[in-house]
């Protein structure tokens, strides 16, 4: 099972609260993770990473265990902490603001 | 009794309004995709239930949301928008070639008789059309294949595809407006297009004349698709009678020929409305007074309408796609500004009220009439 924490207009849009729990059949990669996300929130397609480029969007970043992955290559795989559920995918917006 | 829905949208959500026809008492719902921005929302002439909304955010992409209910409910439809092909290159500003990038809707045209199908003008400029709902989109790689694509530029909103007119009178008719390449035609039914700017005139191109790359910020015409097109380009509000082949001026006697919503009214296709601003490096009313101006002779001769509508220390815009008409007996008008107000005049422009004033600012209005 794995942990992912998603921004609050991505929590509205999938229609949950608080973090979300996925089951990953496969190791646990920023892309399998984001392919099981997508799977089971289907509203969340081309959101996180482009359709066609599947690159990440350029105003999100991916942490965990206090680590910024956002530059990780997508196949990579997560840390531990995040693979066995221990610690939370954090999917986070850019700040913007003023 | 007769009544309106307005389907406003603005850069935190969308928002949808009723009320009977006397368009007085007003209920407001919304916002719907709050923290969103809502390029534009429009309802099938098919069937008024069925709505589309084009949902988009900086940090999260595009998304597209329908609605079979007339806007109480809304699910996610398809938001891929692939390129056909090896997508090439247009001029950036600075006239360097630059690919081809989507970045978002602009504008979702229903079809006229269909409610499962939908056309989406895009950023960077392509066409797209859904025939499944939403579901599924695909390009009208025509479009966008004409052989003047690799001179077109953004303007300072993007090279966006804004204004998808379908012509009632002709179904494989449709006219597009592209900021800044300017107006396209198809006559069937998008396979071929062909641009459609004799007549234009733009100091800031190379060739002021030329074929393609006129910003031009909204095309709009009478609903029966018999009348004559108007436009209001950068600088300059034009008309075109011959079949739309050719354009001429008719800023006449307007304060400032720089806006850029136009829109016609409903009953009477020579009356034609545009809300002057000062100059494109001063998006506000001329002297801090907010006035719609209208033509009953289309064109040259224009009346300020200024009842009901702020007359000193205002410094709003109203953006290309915030004016609509709805088709009630007595013409109402209504307008979005970029400060958050909504006006209505149920009388064609004679006097208008405020529906309200504290909105988001607004980038789009919408008005169904409904039996």
């Amino acid at each position: 099972m794995i942990r992912v924490e998603l921004p609050a207009l991505l929590r509205t849009l999938a229609q949950v609260d608080g973090e979300v729990t996925i089951d990953v059949e496969s190791e646990a990669t920023q892309r399998s993770v984001i392919d099981a996300l997508e799977a089971c929130y289907p509203m969340l397609r081309g959101t996180i990473r482009d359709h066609i480029s599947q690159q990440r969007r350029p105003f999100l970043r991916f942490f965990a265990c206090e680590t910024d992955l956002s530059h990780e290559p997508p196949n990579a795989p997560l840390p531990d902490a995040v693979a066995s559920g221990a610690e939370p995918l954090l999917i986070i917006g850019a700040l913007a603001g003023g | 009794m007769s009544g309106v829905r307005v389907l406003v949208g603005t850069r935190k959500g969308a928002f949808v309004l009723t009320s009977d026809a006397m368009r007085k008492q007003w209920d407001i719902a919304g916002p719907h995709f709050p923290g969103w921005e809502i390029f534009h929302l429009k309802g099938s002439p098919a069937d008024p239930e069925r709505l589309y909304a084009s949902q988009y955010s900086a940090w999260f992409g595009q998304l597209v949301q329908r609605s079979n209910d007339g806007g109480n409910t809304w699910q996610t439809v398809g938001n891929t928008f692939a390129y056909d092909g090896v997508p090439g290159t247009h001029q950036s500003y600075d006239g360097t070639p630059h690919p081809w990038e989507f970045k978002r809707v602009w504008q979702l045209e229903p079809s006229l008789s269909d409610p499962d199908t939908v056309y989406a003008g895009v950023e960077d400029a392509a066409l797209f059309r859904s025939s499944d709902g939403g579901h599924t989109w695909h390009e009208f790689s025509g479009l966008r294949g004409h052989g003047s694509a690799s001179r077109w530029e953004p303007g300072a909103g993007g090279l966006c595809l804004h204004t998808v007119l379908l012509d009632p009178t002709e179904p494989n008719r449709i006219f597009i407006a592209i900021s800044a390449a300017g107006v396209f035609r198809t006559d069937d039914a998008g396979k071929t297009w062909r641009p459609i700017n004799r007549g234009l005139k733009s100091q800031y191109i190379p060739d002021p004349t030329g074929e393609v790359g006129h910003c031009v910020h909204r095309i709009a015409t009478h609903r029966s698709g018999q009348g004559v097109l108007f436009m209001q380009k950068h600088w300059d509000v034009m008309r075109s009678d011959d079949a739309r082949e050719s354009w001429h001026e008719i800023s006449g006697n307007l304060p400032t020929d720089f806006g850029f919503a136009v829109e016609v009214h409903a009953h009477e296709p020579d009356t034609v409305y545009v809300v002057p601003i000062a100059s494109d490096s001063q998006h506000f009313p001329p002297d801090g007074r907010l006035r719609v101006y209208r033509s009953r002779t289309g064109g040259y001769e224009w009346e300020a309408l200024t009842e009901g509508l702020p007359q000193r220390n205002c410094y709003v815009n109203v953006l290309r796609d915030a004016m609509a008409v709805d088709s009630l007996d007595s013409c109402g008008v209504y307008f979005g500004t970029t400060g958050g107000q909504l006006y209505v005049s149920a009388d064609g422009g004679d006097n208008w009220e405020l529906i309200v004033r504290d909105l988001p600012a607004v980038l789009s209005v919408e008005v169904q009439t409904l039996p």
